[in-house]
């Protein structure tokens, strides 16, 4: 693991890069998503032993006009972009995490990220709730159960627990936490809550 | 009934260079992708050959292969599916089916997160 200084054979390629262990043997992903500019980067970088990754990937014409960038005259392509970074969790385990913009519904890109996909974590807003909902409607479409982490933004108000289900229209199961997006611990936090509820779900499921 | 469990395998279809195919090969996101040594290089291509030395050091998921390479992912899927066919990277699925079931594998990500605190 670590980083590999660049030598003859492929060292323009392999020049700090951070290798995965050697015992790794399963990777899973969860997503960190949610409206614009609402911590999704953020996140995912204070949680990454990598230096955060980024993808682009060409957005065809048809993704274009279903896509609702159609007010762009003349704008025939575009790009989506998602950021991801990685967790080795223990010697054979890896965890990425993928910063998945909410915006950009049919694209392939969120085909990928969406597919194998353990869960969600949500990050919210306390002002502007509703951008969230595009978001939350777009995980149940793909059928990834998700939990609500609110990015405590500063000068942002400040709500009860039940005004904020009830303004998300939550689930009574769908966790909601508080999280600090650029604080290791809290982060880390929110992502424990996401993935004890999956527990609880896939045990409900293995009982019925 | 878990969606993550009717999901499954990948089915990417990928288009470059005006070329449209579903590829043979299944890959995710998170699909680990691993060098095979000392095989001889003739016949590929400079993004191929790029692709071949950045994973002759070391494992990568896939997204790291494309993240790297600063490729986009479909244009990766394409690459990495002739260089397996071709024997000079080798794949791992991101789960491997023994590793199942899945409370198994999300208690092994909660113990693994539980233990960053
Ligand atoms: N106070 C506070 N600020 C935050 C928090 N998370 C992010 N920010 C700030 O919010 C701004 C936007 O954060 P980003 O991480 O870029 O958000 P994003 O969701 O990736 O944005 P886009 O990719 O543009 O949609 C940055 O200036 C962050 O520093 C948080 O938890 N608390
Ligand atoms: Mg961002």
């Amino acid at each position: 693991m670590g980083s590999v200084p660049g030598s003859e054979i492929g060292g323009l390629e392999t020049a700090g890069v951070s290798y995965l262990g050697d015992g790794v043997r399963t990777a899973v992903k969860l997503l960190v998503t949610g409206h614009f500019a609402v911590g999704k980067t953020t996140f995912v970088g204070t949680l990454s032993e990598i230096e955060p990754l980024r993808t682009e990937e060409p957005m065809t014409e048809a993704s274009v006009l279903v896509d609702d960038l159609t007010g762009v005259p003349g704008k025939q392509t575009t790009t989506v972009a998602m950021d991801f970074g990685r967790l080795t969790l223990s010697r054979s385990l890896v965890l990425y995490l993928f910063g998945a913009p909410g915006q950009q519904r049919f694209t392939p890109l969120w085909r990928d990220m969406a597919l194998g996909a353990l869960g969600a974590l949500v990050l919210a807003d306390t002002r502007r709730l509703e951008h969230s909902f595009p978001v939350m409607d777009l995980l149940e479409e793909h059928g990834l159960p998700y939990a609500v982490a609110v990015n405590r933004f500063d000068g942002a108000p400040e709500f009860a627990e039940e005004e904020l289900r009830e303004a998300l229209d939550l689930l009574p199961s769908t966790p909601l936490v508080s999280c600090d997006a650029r604080d290791p611990a809290s982060a880390t936090r929110a992502l424990i809550s996401l993935v004890e509820y999956l527990i609880g779900t896939e045990a409900r499921l293995e009982h019925v | 009934m878990s969606p993550r469990r009717e999901q499954g395998l990948v089915r990417p279809y990928v288009v470059t260079n005006g070329r449209s195919e579903p590829s043979r090969n299944t890959f995710d996101l998170v699909t680990l992708v691993s060098g095979v040594p000392d095989r001889p290089l003739q016949g590929l291509t400079p993004e191929q050959r790029r692709l071949v030395a950045l994973v002759s050091r070391g494992s990568l998921s896939l997204a790291e292969v494309a993240a790297h390479l600063r490729l986009p992912v479909s244009v990766t899927k394409v690459l990495l599916g002739d260089l397996v066919d071709s024997g000079h990277v080798l794949t791992r699925a991101a789960i491997p089916r023994a590793q199942l079931p899945a409370s198994q594998l999300l208690q092994e990500v909660l113990d693994g997160l539980r233990a960053r605190l």
